[in-house]
């Protein structure tokens, strides 16, 4: 059985990782074209890491299940990526990013992990402009910074409300340039099935070739898996279609442990479900809360007029409007964490007080902000007694310049102006913290196993701040793995090649094929859709934004009812020998009825409110902090890493201690 | 406005695979939710011939939030279908009315190899960029402060507004001689336009317009039909920047 060893450096935080740099082994240039890495997943972890790798001399082969590596997921990040320059001079440095990012995560993440991403913040910053990533800039020239997430210093840089597109594309760049010089062989519409572990070591994985169906082994000295995070387990989420935790998963089955798959993160300006049909759900940068307000009206009658369509939200008098957030959070306001205002509007929602057809609803009004920016433009611009008409214009021009990208998002989806009307929002599942448990150099439970991104559990702990997701790609994929995984592969410069007929990789393929047969020869009568939405809701109904013990329960067991009928109802037509949609999907399906039950069971396990993870039986009770969530760092100050034992019910849990040198815990409050 | 539910027939290319002959082929559907995306329609279709036992139509898409450009679709003619400034996934049935027949076919060039039905292999985006589409630096965290460099805004905005493209195709799909200018033209034009990017403008601009002729793309004519059907509004100015940047580097490279 494996050990949790975190491998965390000696001495004081500031110095960890400078320190573990100097005294970890390299592998001399010579020998890295003797070490071959396969590296699955292309969005800003895998695309980086890659890249970097081949740059180093290693040989590289990639791993995609897109058509090519720059349509990774990363690519729908829209705000920003944070970083300690202090350009603004706003007192921001990296301690302050790490304090913030350590407090963001509810203290559940690991100090010196966080440290080392705070500090390697800057070069990312230098590094994506020597790409030539189009950052905004101000009319000196300069970066420009947003704040972002209700921290108080202005770190945030941005291209736009694209700014994963931008950052993803400067990494496709880097990895088009060695694939270009053949040190990365790309290998786009493939899915990874599994891993191949050869004493102990992993050593390769099993590949399907989407387009033709052909299962192929490949083999390296080292697997990094940077393929994403799990929120399709909900099936309605921000992801993409295609993301799924096949890879991570398989994985873990092989000996990686999973860590906290309980915490996910659920975003609460979302657009909402509008109906059946509904295939995914599309986020709106979080950047509006800066300027929007959040309602519901106080009046249920309002409520029911206007889901039938008799009265209209610019109808409602303020003095009707429930302003949630600024009554029960006067100190934040519409600026409270992710976590806090998803909750507060599934309370209001729950209450009865959502405010469309399906009652999962709350409006996000820009009224305020267009008459405030319209008012201040007209005495910028001299206009004296401005009409009302001339304030709303204004007004709007400045909205525009500020969300026009947004905005118009919102148009085309929901066809309704919110220049005119307020929008409504919804949360919705959109980042897992949780992943694949690794040490401090990304290594997973498995030796010669990595994961990066998303993929892994470790920067941000319960709950993650804005802008921090592409800063953990980067820095895992441009700065942190490339180093670390020198340590492991010293030691591999004598293995030579290794061959794909070992009877390691002939038993991992046959298992892959066996299991793709199985599939395909069952031959019932539903769809993967079927189960696939059935999932998601006992997920979202029972495992979502809050939990308590009865709920979670009946969600291990239903989950696992679904399963079983899984495995003997399913139809897929077509054929396994080539391209089949079906087949891809129900293969991630499978791995998700697994993940959802371990998820849940995660979920019970935890009893207490930490970030995401909300407890009904875990809340403050009596004075100012009433029914807010109650941390228990007695009992859970701790990463709960999981380990498959071939039945999700009965994973074993192995707990790693967090320790705390440099931050004093405390309650959250924003009251 | 109000979620209203239409009757449409569908025509839809159906391609076994490379080698196989293709067909039109007609599927009816009833209520269709207006408020659903074209995409989430052909879903419900999918769903459809599944439980009848058929093979569903195979499309590409990921994101559904017009980002990744993996969408494709020539749908009534159009690249992206009726609607401007959007990817097929963020086209919604709105756009249609009762009754209506819509003609689904794949983005058709010799240089998108087609894979199944409405999927096409568009591999040839990539293999050009490979020639050229970065600047060439390495990864080290010791690359100078990314302040040392202002670049005025004005040029920061062109390129930025030049490398918001997502690759998806439409301006090939949709242009009479399957050319890839715009595409190419506007990952010349960010880089020309950044002074990280000025020290290899002259054998990008040769490399990559050299990889995309021998991808069999088609030369530009100035009918301007890519500007209009791209989702991200790539501009024609692009093109015009990357024949200057062609002409100076032959004249250079001579």
């Amino acid at each position: 059985m494996a050990t949790l060893d975190s491998k965390i450096p000696e001495g004081p935080i500031k110095d960890k990782w400078t320190n573990h740099k100097n005294n970890i082994n390299l592998v001399n240039p010579a020998n890295k074209r003797l070490i071959d890495v396969i590296v699955v997943g292309t969005g800003l972890a895998g695309g980086a890491a890659a890249a970097s790798l081949a740059e180093m001399g290693y040989n590289v082969k990639s791993f995609c299940y897109q058509d090519s590596p720059r349509r990774a997921h990363s690519i729908a990040a829209q705000g920003g990526i944070n970083a300690a320059k202090n350009y603004q001079n706003d007192g921001d440095s990296t301690y302050r990013l790490f304090y913030d990012t350590v407090k963001g995560g509810d203290y559940r993440s690991r100090e010196a992990n966080v440290y080392r991403l705070a500090e390697v913040s800057a070069n990312i910053i230098d590094q994506c402009v020597a790409q030539g990533v189009p950052f905004a800039r101000d009319y000196g020239g300069l970066l420009d910074n947003r704040s972002f997430g209700g921290v108080l210093v202005s770190r945030t840089f941005y291209a736009k409300g694209q700014t994963g597109q931008q950052l993803l594309l400067g990494a496709y760049s880097a990895l088009s340039r060695q694939i270009g010089k053949g040190k990365v062989k790309m290998y786009g519409r493939h899915e990874m099935l599994d891993v191949v572990i050869v004493d102990g070591k992993a050593r390769g994985i099993i590949a399907r070739n989407m387009v033709t169906g052909e299962i192929q082994s490949h083999s390296a000295h080292a697997v990094v898996v940077a393929t994403g995070g799990y929120g399709n387990v909900f099936f309605l989420s921000t992801n993409a279609m295609g993301s799924n935790v096949t890879a991570a998963w398989k994985i873990h089955k092989k000996g990686a442990y999973f860590a906290n798959p309980c915490y996910t993160q659920i975003h609460p300006t979302c657009i909402p479900r509008s109906g059946d049909h509904q295939s995914k759900l599309t986020l709106m940068s979080e950047s509006l809360r800066n300027d929007g307000r959040i309602w519901v009206p106080k009046k249920m009658e309002d409520v029911l007029a206007i889901r039938e369509g008799k009265l209209k939200p610019t109808q409602i008098k303020d003095e009707d409007r429930d302003y949630y957030l600024e009554r029960r959070y006067p100190a934040f306001g519409n600026l409270v964490p992710r976590d806090v205002a998803s909750r507060a509007a599934k309370e209001r929602c729950d209450a009865g007080y959502g405010v469309n057809a399906t009652g999962e609803a709350v409006y996000l009004d820009f009224k305020s902000a267009i008459f405030r920016y319209g008012t201040e433009k007209a005495l910028v611009e001299g206009i004296e007694n401005p009409s009302a008409a001339k304030i709303q214009e204004l007004g709007k021009a400045v909205i525009e310049a500020k969300y026009g990208n947004l905005f118009q998002m919102y148009y085309k989806i929901t066809d309704d102006n919110p220049y005119e009307s307020p929008m409504m929002i919804y949360p919705a599942v959109h980042y897992t913290m949780g992943g694949i448990w690794v040490d401090y150099n990304l290594m997973t439970t498995i030796p010669g196993c990595y994961a990066a991104g998303e993929a892994n559990f470790s920067d941000h702990g319960a709950n993650r701040l804005g802008a921090s997701a592409l800063m953990q790609g980067l820095a895992d994929g441009y700065f942190v793995l490339p180093y670390t995984i020198g340590d492991y592969l010293a030691n591999e410069i004598r293995t030579g090649e290794i061959s794909t007929d070992l009877p390691e990789f002939k038993a991992a393929k046959k298992e892959v094929e066996d299991r793709i047969a199985k599939m395909m020869n069952i031959k019932g009568t539903k769809s993967v859709d079927y189960f696939h939405k059935r999932l998601g809701k006992v997920m979202w109904d029972k495992v979502g934004m809050a939990r308590n013990v009865q709920g979670l329960t009946e969600a291990m067991a239903e989950i696992r009812a679904i399963r079983d009928e899984f495995w003997s109802d399913l139809r897929i037509p077509g054929t396994a020998d080539s391209l089949n949609p079906e087949l891809e999907k129900a293969g991630r399906v499978a791995d998700f009825l697994e993940l959802g039950e371990l998820f849940a069971k995660d979920a019970l396990e935890r009893r207490e409110s930490c970030g995401g993870h909300f407890r009904e039986d875990s809340v403050e009770v009596g004075g100012e902090q009433e029914g807010e969530a109650l941390r228990d760092d007695v009992n859970f100050k701790h990463v709960s890493a999981w380990e498959w034992t071939g039945d999700p019910a009965t994973s074993i849990l192995h707990k790693e201690d967090l320790k705390f040198d440099n931050i004093e815990l405390k309650q959250r409050s924003y009251k | 406005m109000a979620e209203k539910f239409i009757d449409i027939t569908l025509k839809i290319w159906r391609q076994k695979d490379a080698k196989s002959a293709g067909k039109m082929v007609d599927y009816p559907m009833k209520k269709v939710s207006t408020d659903s995306s074209f995409l989430e329609m052909l879903d419900l279709l999918n769903e459809d011939l599944v439980n009848k036992g058929e093979e569903p139509v195979a499309f590409d898409h990921d994101c559904r939030e017009g980002i990744c450009g993996m969408c494709s679709l020539f749908i009534n003619g159009e690249a992206h279908g009726p609607d401007r400034g959007v990817t097929t996934c963020q086209l919604h049935m709105r756009m249609f009315k009762n009754g209506e027949t819509i003609t689904i076919e794949p983005f058709r060039a010799n240089a998108f190899p087609l894979i199944k039905d409405l999927v096409t292999d568009r591999g040839s985006f990539d293999r050009i960029i490979q020639k050229g589409g970065f600047v060439s630096v390495n990864t080290s965290g010791n690359t100078q402060d990314a302040n040392a460099l202002p670049i005025p805004k004005v040029d920061a905005d062109n390129a930025f507004d030049a490398a918001t493209c997502i690759g998806c195709g439409a301006c090939v799909a949709t242009c009479k001689n399957a050319s890839a200018m715009l595409f190419v033209s506007a990952k010349v034009s960010q880089l020309a336009l950044l002074p990280q990017g000025k020290v290899e403008a002259t054998e990008r601009v040769l490399n990559m317009v050299h990889q995309m002729d021998m991808e069999g793309f088609g030369n530009c004519t100035n009918t301007g039909a890519c500007e209009v059907e791209c989702p991200k509004g790539i501009s024609l100015d692009n093109i015009a920047r990357m024949n200057r940047e062609y002409l100076k580097a032959s004249i250079i490279a001579e």
